[in-house]
């Protein structure tokens, strides 16, 4: 059986940390670290396998940092 | 193990369903974190790429915030004198009228100064595409009062709230050009959710469509945060935004193919 699976990859050098992503995402894939990135921010990444490459993360993220890749993969 | 598996499934070029646009210079955007101005200028060059005119789209930046614009989108841009946008649109549009032409202007610049430039451009009914940000303050000089201030916010001019008996009321400039003829396209939208990401998209689709067709001006407002005016955490302002800013500034179309539209409320 074929399945949606949806993943993120985010940019974490040019994250600023506003944290709008984590308000548009469905299904919470999305947490701030612990630490911080080159500029001294709190970046955002991705912390379960829920997501189903909705780009709603993507489109709200004013630096564009977020790639989102979403495929059939075949499940048992 | 299974995840690996997964992802290394996924991690394809041909699953790639969104990611930045290349007409976006790849360097970091000077804005603040959370501002709207980044998903602004997203917008708008995922549209210059889908309609594939890169090469015959002709930018104006402002004075504000948004100065920096040539230094983001990967097109062709003038900067223009405070305020003074429209009327170089113009310029450019009567030299080149099978160009694309847009100008990106903020609340102080539209609203403030270039009040007149803004105004005679709409009356003229020149085919260029304006894109207005309002975030109801000064962002980039620290937050003063601007002629889009809510009456009783707070500004670095305004400390105890906008009052309105000595500073005068809000201008809905959106709502005022809307009356003149040689305006074709009105429409009020905003960035801060992927559902008002996507209708902003729709409507700067539409308003270049539109200047394709010589219709007449066409004119988006995109209310916007400006986290760091207003002295809020990005989230805390998009949702002060949805609160206070909304009920003020309606989201929705206020004129369509050079028709008033009966004010609704799209407010979510």
């Amino acid at each position: 059986m074929a399945k949606i699976k949806g993943d993120i990859v985010i940019n974490t050098d040019r994250c600023k940390g506003c944290e709008v992503c984590l308000a548009a995402c469905p299904f919470t894939v999305i947490a701030m670290s612990k630490e911080v990135n080159s500029k001294g921010y709190h970046f955002a990444m991705k912390v379960n396998d829920e997501c189903t490459g909705c780009t709603n993360c993507a489109l709200v993220c004013p630096d564009g940092v977020i790639t989102v890749y979403r495929a059939k993969v075949a499940t048992e | 193990m299974e995840e690996l598996f997964a992802k290394t499934e996924i991690h394809k070029p041909e699953n790639i369903v969104y990611k930045r646009t290349d007409l976006l210079v790849d360097r970091p955007l000077s804005y603040c974190p959370g501002c709207g101005h980044g998903t602004a200028h997203r917008m708008l060059m995922e549209v210059i790429e889908e309609m594939d005119i890169q090469d015959k789209t002709i930018g104006v930046s402002p004075v504000g915030c948004s100065v920096l614009a040539y230094d983001f989108l990967d097109i062709d841009m003038i900067g223009a004198a405070h305020g003074r946008a429209p009327a170089l649109a113009t310029a450019i549009k009567r030299m080149w009228p099978n160009h694309f032409v847009f100008t990106y202007q903020g609340d102080g610049d539209l609203a403030a100064i270039g009040t007149a430039e803004t105004i005679h451009a709409c009356n003229r009914g020149e085919n260029i595409t304006i894109i207005f940000i309002n975030n109801g303050i000064y962002g980039m000089t620290g937050g003063q009062m601007a002629p889009t201030t809510l009456p009783g916010m707070r500004s670095s001019t305004s400390p105890y709230g906008r009052d309105v008996p000595t500073m005068g009321h809000p201008l809905k400039i959106t709502e005022l050009i809307a009356h003149l003829p040689g305006v074709y396209y009105v429409t009020r939208q905003a960035v801060h959710t992927p559902n008002h990401v996507r209708k902003t998209k729709k409507a700067m689709r539409k308003a270049f469509e539109l200047q394709k067709e010589n219709k007449g001006l066409c004119f988006i407002e995109i209310v916007s945060n400006c986290n760091s005016g207003w002295k809020m955490t990005p989230v805390q302002s998009n949702k002060w935004m949805e609160d206070n800013m909304f009920p003020f500034y309606q989201l929705g179309d206020i004129k369509i193919d050079g028709k008033l539209v009966e004010k609704k409320v799209t407010v979510e």
